[in-house]
């Protein structure tokens, strides 16, 4: 805590000023609370009006009469190109393309952050340099390449070759994630382990996972946002059917036919937006350290 | 043969993720560079040309409005979100008793998607139905906020998006920054009477050089990247008026069958980001063995 906030005095013509300026500053602090939470404000009350009160009325007024049409249409019935199953199905496609690739690249961040920080041998930094390396690529440069070698494999425009992709590109921040865990963790209890016979894998799994619950969630969190939210990949490697919420997301917005339904558009982007808000609302502690961890190496 | 094992299964165990690294990593990269040295339109040729795809990208007018706009959106994107983030961060560390809420307040952008905010800002600064017809209806008949759709004014829009976005990360970074100083030295400047905001831009400030960086580096990164928030919001468009590189090299990879542009524009992308990233992640590296 920097202890700088105003030292008490006595003279009331000081104590004036005093409060003058925290007037000041917490309507700076309302204002920009307001600047923040206006989109949300407007998404949530658009979605709830229907299109003859938003073409009517004022974009920061509340609802005169509140409908949940918007959020059934953007749930099953909006339209995505030519499809108009809503964002359902794309919903369900982001989770069962999430799960798997959250859980697979936090398992391998974890087995890499252990034999980095805890088993070195030549190279380990080395590696750890390219792997790092590899977290600051703009995407653009692999995606040519990937799309040959997904349709090589067989994957292409299916889930299992997002999963793929996302764990690919995963790996280098979980392992950063672990391995700047593991690395405070002094190297006499693998040497005491050891001496007792435990192997390296009854060392991870009796020693190390029991203490790595706060860096596990740390990593889910950050695993999850990170694909939840990617539309980069989702928009290059799916084909119709099998596209992330995202896409589907940016495919109702700009579909072109018909009326433009602002309400729908609302209701679409709150839900394709719920999860991440949720497990931040939950989490937040946690989301923040992954984000400044994410940031400030070391 | 055991004892074999046991001394080789940590590298075992890092051996896939390193492999894989290498291939789709570096190897991937290696394939685009390859690419970007050759004729390929559809699809790829493998007969090095030199450096023509280069030539054709820099005397593309679209390529040099998409690199424009990077500077543009990539300087003010940075700078507003810099200066507002301390700004908020110096004003929440007056013991404020909200604190908590004020900072789950600012910082939730950062959990949505480019997306997701890229069509609510769409629809807010809507011409016909948003902020401007609100501010007609009070009575300001002339007033006009249709940046969105006004090829000079679009990239603008696209900025005050992605600040709304990245500020309040900023912000957490500074908070944590501010905390991190010397309690002992701002208590020793306060008892000489100097006042706050001396201590502020004398002592607290320079000391956060390091944050400084931090916060350059991840706001440059996001720049770079930034891809879903153009194509949420504008779409590229008007015309090719908020094209960056991210979204030329899409288009040319995925719409337009410019294999050869796509790998050139991908390379560039990478030679920025380098720049930035290489001299930080190196000294970063060096402190580290020190």
């Amino acid at each position: 805590m920097t202890d700088i906030a105003l030292t008490t005095t006595h003279n009331p013509s000081r104590n004036w000023g005093r409060i003058a300026l925290r007037w000041l500053l917490f309507t700076l602090l309302g204002l920009f609370a307001l600047f923040y939470l206006m989109p949300l404000f407007v998404m949530v009350t658009t979605s709830l009006k229907s299109l003859e009160e938003i073409r009517t009325g004022s974009l920061v007024a509340f609802p005169r009469e509140v409908t949940f049409e918007a959020w059934r249409t953007a749930w099953s019935g909006a339209c995505t190109g030519i499809q108009c199953e809503g964002l359902r199905p794309y919903f369900w496609n982001s989770v069962i393309l999430a799960i798997p690739a959250v859980l697979i690249s936090t398992m391998l961040g974890a087995l890499n952050g252990y034999v980095i920080a805890q088993w070195k041998f030549k190279g380990a930094n080395l590696i750890f340099s390219l792997m790092l390396f590899g977290c600051f690529i703009p995407f653009q440069v692999v995606l040519l390449p990937m799309a040959r070698m997904l349709g090589m494999m067989g994957i292409a425009g299916t889930i299992p070759g997002l999963i793929f992709v996302h764990v690919i590109y995963g790996i280098g921040f979980t392992t950063l994630f672990f391995r700047n865990y593991y690395v405070s963790i002094p190297q006499e209890l693998v040497k005491a382990a050891k001496v007792d016979g435990a192997g390296f894998f009854r060392i991870f799994w009796s020693i190390f996972l029991p203490l790595s619950l706060p860096i596990i969630v740390v990593t889910v969190i950050w695993q999850f946002t990170q694909i939840w939210n990617d539309f980069l990949f989702g928009v290059s490697f799916s084909q119709a059917g099998t596209q992330p919420v995202t896409v589907a997301l940016n495919n109702i917005v700009n579909s072109t036919t018909g009326v433009k339904e602002y309400n729908v558009d609302m209701a679409a982007a709150i839900i394709a937006a719920l999860p991440t808000l949720l497990v931040y609302v939950v989490a937040g502690k946690y989301f923040i350290r992954g984000l400044t961890a994410g940031s400030v190496k070391g | 043969m055991t004892e074999w094992l046991e001394r080789h299964i940590p590298k075992m165990v890092l051996a896939p993720s390193f492999i894989a690294i290498l291939v789709f990593v570096y190897g991937f990269i290696a394939w685009t560079a390859w690419v970007s040295l050759t004729r390929s339109r559809l699809l790829p040729k493998y007969e090095v040309e030199g450096l023509i795809q280069y030539e054709r990208l820099f005397a593309s007018p679209r390529f040099d409005t998409a690199m424009t706009n990077l500077f543009i959106f990539g300087t003010l994107f940075i700078v507003i979100s810099m200066v507002l983030g301390l700004l908020i961060a110096i004003l929440l560390d007056q013991k404020i008793r909200t604190e908590g809420v004020l900072r789950t307040i600012y910082l939730y952008p950062m959990a949505l998607s480019m997306i997701v905010t890229g069509t609510a800002w769409k629809w807010i600064m809507n011409p016909g139905l948003g902020i401007e017809k609100m501010v007609r209806d009070w009575g300001f008949e002339n007033f006009s906020f249709d940046w969105v759709i006004d090829p000079d004014m679009a990239i603008y829009a696209v900025v005050i998006a992605g600040v709304w976005q990245a500020s309040g990360f900023v912000m957490a970074l500074f908070l944590a920054g501010l905390r991190s100083v010397d309690g002992e030295i701002i208590k020793a400047a306060q008892v000489d009477g100097i006042p706050n905001w001396r201590i502020y831009s004398a002592i607290i400030i320079p000391s956060m050089a390091p944050i400084f960086l931090s916060a350059f580096i991840v706001l440059a990164h996001l720049a770079i990247k930034s891809f879903d928030l153009v194509i949420a919001l504008t779409g590229g468009g008007p015309g090719y008026a908020t094209d960056l590189p991210a979204t030329y090299m899409y288009a040319m990879a995925f719409s337009r069958g410019d294999i050869g542009q796509a790998a050139s524009s991908a390379m560039v992308m990478m030679a920025v980001v380098f720049a930035i990233i290489v001299p930080y992640l190196y000294s970063e590296l060096r402190t580290k063995h020190d």
